[in-house]
């Protein structure tokens, strides 16, 4: 079920300093209705200040915030009707798990029977209704997010946050729980905001994935728009991987290795460069034999990934990512000679000392 | 292909003797920690509860443990309770404001590294040097005093109260306030501040919080640290003796009469039963804490 109900929600020009630090620097978003917006970013970059804020947990110092038409900045937090679920370790411990969920809606008045009642339906949602009367301590990780998303969900709030849910839990059951959280997030259809520092969490999980340093939008857009145009070189350097390779620019294109690559910046002046290239973009040519060349090198590593192989190629100066099937990659073990080649597709090029290995 | 199977080798690894249970020496650990509560403990306790069955001729006799009913057996355990509570209360609260404040502050802060190391001091800090500390500032010649005194203000004008139960209970509450605030600080940085920022997202206000969260929370805590404070009190003597000597309002004060009286009452037998009296309570107190204390580690 894919009904959108939810409200906008519209972050405008927001501005928080702690003392001399400038936390968000004039942050402006909107989530359309029904949304889920990925906020990522490495730490300190403002994506949980800019959370908190839309939570009411933290007072803006510039800025507007809007739901549904309604300027809610100057709103506590307990009369916003937004629901949260935090890192970890927010269960109230001294109530069980449908006590906790039917929290939000006794602080609502709603009646005891009906409190329960919610309470078990939520905990259905999240397939955890058999666990019902049992205490944070006696759930794993992962129960105990999936009742902080019920309890968030039973209060039907307008918006949802989700902070770093994720994050205390183990690959296995965090991939799993993300997939739960987008699929009970479509079904209310509510608006959401999740704040991650972890690329493939955003990428999998979000309709847009923002991309925030010091305080600001770097990038916002769909996940493979993010991934495959990253629009600064921040970008591309923290989402995903990206081969730093040194080149020059000339008229408009970058020559890396005697490969003429467009770019994806207008209005470049001449001159040294480094090109960003994903590692995608290499692919490996042949054998190199005992061939000479700029692309000429020798593999010193393959890592297997599933239908896919990252193989590091060693070009003498430089280490170059490639990631290719893996039925291809295997006919090239460590220690064999290959030639490399570059897609041409539009790269992005940083001014600055090069790098010496891949990122 | 990964394939998870029997390991080639079987072996008698973690497997109990042929015929037997597995006989294990975990326990030999706490070896040392019985010894000490056997011999310091359990020793004298056993010692005093049988001495208490004899009289002055070594025969078996029940006349010390009817002489708890003395009357003024009876008024010193009402006294004693009387103190030790109020002394728990107040400390408890006051202590617990105490350490309100300190979590409050910064966990690095001077503030709390100054407030628990003082603490850690001043809860052991009693018996004649501290009823001296307080003679010596703020008794009848207190330098505390005689300034107040210089400037109009006299706080002795109904009577002289350092020296009655009043003083006593001011001076108990000198280590009283520092226990609580180490006993029930750890209870306090237990509770996460997620917690709060839950009750507020879903609705609740700092009235809600308390009521509904971190009170329940804590209360066991609280109890508990209560229960500690109120056993420490009983049990003190030493303060006591030093700030009151005439009247003996404490329990353990009666103990110290009966072995010492003064009038040739030398009652070693109804001193192991007064004793034995207080054993019992502070042991129920005790059993109370660790219960409660059991419940607080199982939530924060």
């Amino acid at each position: 079920m894919t009904d959108r109900s939810g409200v906008e929600v519209r972050l405008e020009n927001l501005v928080r300093r702690y003392g001399t630090v400038t936390a968000l620097d004039g942050l402006s978003l909107t989530l359309a209705p029904g949304e889920l917006v990925a906020l990522l970013g490495p730490s300190g970059c403002g994506k949980t200040t800019a959370l908190r804020l839309l939570a009411g947990l933290e007072e803006a110092d510039g800025g507007r915030i809007v739901i549904a038409g309604n300027d809610v900045t100057g709103l506590p937090a307990n009369r916003r009707n937004i629901g949260m679920v935090f890192q970890a370790y927010s269960l109230f411990p001294h109530m069980v798990a449908w006590e906790n969920v039917a929290f939000g809606l006794q602080m609502r008045h709603v009646s005891a029977v009906e409190r329960k009642k919610r309470a078990l339906d939520m905990l259905d949602l999240v397939g955890l209704a058999r666990f019902a009367n049992r205490y944070a301590s006696q759930m794993s990780g992962g129960q105990q997010q999936r009742v902080a998303l019920a309890r968030a969900l039973a209060i039907q709030p307008q918006v949802l946050l989700l902070d770093e849910p994720l994050s205390a839990l183990d690959a296995k059951v965090r991939s799993r729980l993300r997939d739960e959280i987008r699929r009970v997030q479509l079904e209310v259809g509510i608006t959401t905001l999740f704040v991650t520092h972890d690329q493939e969490e955003a990428l999998a999980i979000a309709d847009r994935v923002g991309v925030m340093q010091s305080g600001k939008l770097e990038q916002l857009g769909p996940p493979t728009l993010v991934y495959s145009r990253p629009a600064t070189p921040f970008v591309a350097d923290f989402v995903g991987l990206t081969n730093r390779m040194q080149g020059t620019v000339r008229g408009g294109s970058v020559e890396v290795r005697g490969t003429s690559i467009p770019l994806v910046q207008p209005d470049v002046s001449d001159g040294p460069a480094i090109a960003l290239i994903r590692p995608e973009a290499v692919s490996i040519d042949g054998n190199g034999g005992t061939d000479e060349g700029p692309l000429v090198g020798t593999v010193i590593a393959v890592a297997f990934l599933g239908a896919v192989s990252r193989v590091t190629v060693d070009l003498g100066d430089t280490t170059v990512l490639a990631q290719l099937p893996t039925s291809s990659a295997s006919q090239h073990p460590a220690g064999t000679r290959v030639r490399l080649a570059l897609r041409t597709d539009p790269v992005l090029i940083q001014r600055e000392e090069p790098a010496p290995t891949a990122s | 292909m990964i394939a998870a199977g029997n390991p080639a080798v079987a072996t008698n690894v973690g497997r109990p003797l042929a015929g037997g249970r597995r006989f294990s020496l975990d326990w030999i650990g706490v070896v040392p920690f019985l010894a000490y509560a056997g011999l310091f403990l359990l020793l004298p306790s056993t010692i005093i509860a049988l001495g208490a069955f004899v009289n002055a001729d070594g025969a078996f006799t029940l006349e010390n443990y009817q002489h708890l009913s003395r009357s003024y057996v009876v008024k010193s355990t009402v006294d004693t309770t009387v103190i030790s509570a109020v002394t728990a209360v107040a400390g408890a609260i006051l202590g617990a404001l105490l350490s309100y404040a300190i979590v409050m502050g910064s966990p690095n802060g001077v503030l709390r590294r100054l407030v628990v190391s003082a603490s850690g001091v001043l809860a052991q800090f009693g018996g004649v040097t501290l009823a001296f500390a307080f003679i010596a500032s703020i008794g009848p010649a207190g330098f505390v005093y005689l300034f107040a005194q210089a400037h109009g203000f006299d706080y002795y004008t109904h009577g002289i109260w350092l020296f009655e139960r009043t003083g006593l209970g001011l001076v108990y509450l000198y280590f009283q306030i520092p226990l609580m605030v180490l006993v029930f600080l750890p209870a306090l940085d237990g509770i996460k501040p997620q917690w709060r920022e839950a009750t507020e997202s879903l609705g609740g206000n700092t009235w809600h919080y308390w009521r509904h969260v971190a009170g329940p929370l804590l209360f066991p805590a609280f109890l508990g640290a209560t229960l500690l404070l109120f056993a420490n009190a009983f049990s003190a003597y030493a303060t006591a003796n030093a700030l009151i000597n005439q009247g003996q309002p404490m329990l353990s004060q009666q103990i110290g009469g009966a072995l010492s009286s003064e009038v040739g009452a030398f009652e070693p037998g109804f001193a192991k039963a007064i004793a034995v009296e207080m054993i019992v309570i502070v042991t129920l107190v005790t059993v109370l804490y660790s219960l409660l204390q059991r419940r607080t580690s199982r939530w924060l």
